[in-house]
């Protein structure tokens, strides 16, 4: 899942849409592709986050404040594991699952 | 009742229409032209909790929504042909990066003054202030409020203040002067700018804040909605926490004017309408304010009052409300007038129901129910 050009390297990501947020994508998957910065930095979820809102504007702030933080009832999941924090790690083939978390009426 | 319309229809030249924001989605309701018969059409935002719908009076086609959901955070809408289409701000409202502060919702939008088209002003959840001048695209913080050494003073913590979250409100542009700005926030009182919001000055002489330690401070009161009289910025109407009052300009101590309403049925409400024409009338809809602050209709027995002498005395018009088991809350925004003559005034409850007047308050029908609850309501020109 690396796509190469001549003068950048970026990897896929592929990334799971909730329904609050396919009026942007679309799609209940997207596959967004993230600059490497160099080969033994992996992406993070924060730079999936920037990519994703590039192809779709506005998507990335109704999920993350404006302080970087993942607003209360959004949860994401890098393969199984439940993170909060932008800077976790995805591994290649791994996939981003974002969840939207409402309760009460 | 209204009749259910999937799609807008274009609009005969005397119709009233209506802007109706709830906790799921925003309705419009739009008369014949007699305004007898009306119809509703929505939702747009189904599912999204929006605050404030306006249109603008400079550009009626040109209408903004402020709106989120229960997990997405907030956001603008705005649309160029009168709410048939949207398109989402691309820079929404929200604080400095590294300020430690995150809007919850924005709460208030107002136009900016006549002769700046595109120019828009947001209050938000919790006290924050920021302008669009591209037609509400992007939004600028103004940070003459948001980093004024003074603002935590003035507001407390974002953790403190109403229910649903602090509010900045009542955003006022005075017609003579686009710098010339006052604000309400609960809590926090009224303030004013006359430099288009670079520095900011509290403006609550007169005011009572009995449920603060000092019951006559500079700041920290909660005004619930803060309205100019018609054709007269020189004198602001203001429907506060602790009673209704007045402020004619220059001066600078408000004058409490909610005094002559009946005792039973006191003088706590949110929301507040003056008149499209005449600066001496305006409509106040009380709800109780004792023990714990139902905040409903009092007694069950709704009302609406109205004074045609700048609050000296106020009339009870009820013709048209049920006469008793009737518990309405009314926010601040969900009550306004229109612009005919003579002209309508208009509430929405939380219970869902919008009713109307066409004849100044001399008697009321229901014109749609079973709607979400009603956050505002605003009458599109």
């Amino acid at each position: 899942m690396t796509a190469e050009s001549s003068s950048e390297v970026a990897t896929v990501v592929r990334v799971r849409i909730p329904s609050p947020l396919r009026s942007y994508t679309g799609a209940r998957e997207v596959d967004v592709a993230v600059p490497v910065l160099a080969p033994e930095l992996p992406p993070t979820v924060g730079g999936v986050l920037a990519s994703i809102d590039g192809a779709y504007p506005g998507l990335r702030f109704r999920m993350i404040d404006e302080q970087g933080h993942v607003r209360p009832h959004i949860r994401l999941f890098v393969g199984n594991v439940a993170t909060r924090d932008l800077a976790t790690p995805i591994a290649r083939g791994e996939v981003l699952m974002i969840v939207a978390a409402l309760s009460g009426g | 009742m209204a009749r259910s319309s999937a799609a807008g229809r274009k609009a005969p030249a005397r119709q009233a229409r209506l802007l109706i924001a709830t906790r799921k989605g925003l309705w419009t309701l739009t008369s014949d032209a007699a305004r007898n018969g009306w119809t509703l059409a929505g939702p747009q935002f189904l599912g999204h909790i929006v605050h404030h719908a306006i249109a603008d009076p400079r550009e009626p086609r040109v209408h903004l929504a402020a709106a989120r959901t229960g997990h997405l955070g907030p956001t603008i809408f705005r649309s160029q042909d009168n709410g048939r289409t949207w398109k989402e701000a691309t820079r929404p409202p929200a604080f400095a990066h590294g300020s430690e502060r995150v809007v919850d919702h924005t709460f208030w939008l107002t136009p900016g003054h006549a002769d700046e088209r595109g120019v828009f002003y947001a209050g938000t959840s919790p006290q924050g202030l920021f302008r669009s001048n591209d037609g509400g695209a992007t939004w600028e913080s103004i940070d003459g409020f948001n980093s004024h050494p003074q603002r935590k003073a003035w507001c407390g913590g974002d953790q403190d203040g109403t229910p649903d979250g602090p509010k900045l409100h009542s955003i006022l542009i005075d017609p003579r002067d686009p710098k010339h700005i006052y604000i309400g926030m609960s809590s926090g009182g009224v303030f004013e700018s006359f430099d288009g919001g670079a520095d900011w000055r509290p403006l609550n002489r007169g005011v009572r804040a009995d449920f603060l330690p000092d019951p006559a401070p500079d700041y920290g009161h909660d005004p619930h909605c803060v309205r100019f009289a018609a054709g007269n910025p020189d004198r602001l109407y203001q429907q506060n926490h602790c009673g209704i009052y007045r402020l004619d300009r220059p001066g600078e101590t408000w004058q409490e004017i909610g005094v002559s309403m009946p005792k039973s049925v006191g003088s706590v409400g949110l929301p507040l309408a003056v008149h499209p024409r005449d600066p001496e009338s305006l409509w106040v809809l009380p709800m109780d304010g004792t023990t714990v602050w139902p905040r409903t209709s009092p007694g069950g027995r709704p009302a609406v009052y109205r004074s045609r002498d700048g609050g000296k005395t106020w009339k009870r018009q009820d013709n048209g409300f049920p006469r008793s088991q009737a518990w309405w809350t009314v926010k601040r925004q969900a009550m306004t007038t229109d612009f005919r003559d003579p002209t309508g005034v208009y509430f929405g409850t939380t219970s869902g129901e919008v009713w109307g007047s066409r004849d100044e308050g001399r008697s009321f029908r229901c014109l749609a129910r079973h709607l979400p609850h009603v956050y505002a309501i605003e009458a599109a020109a």
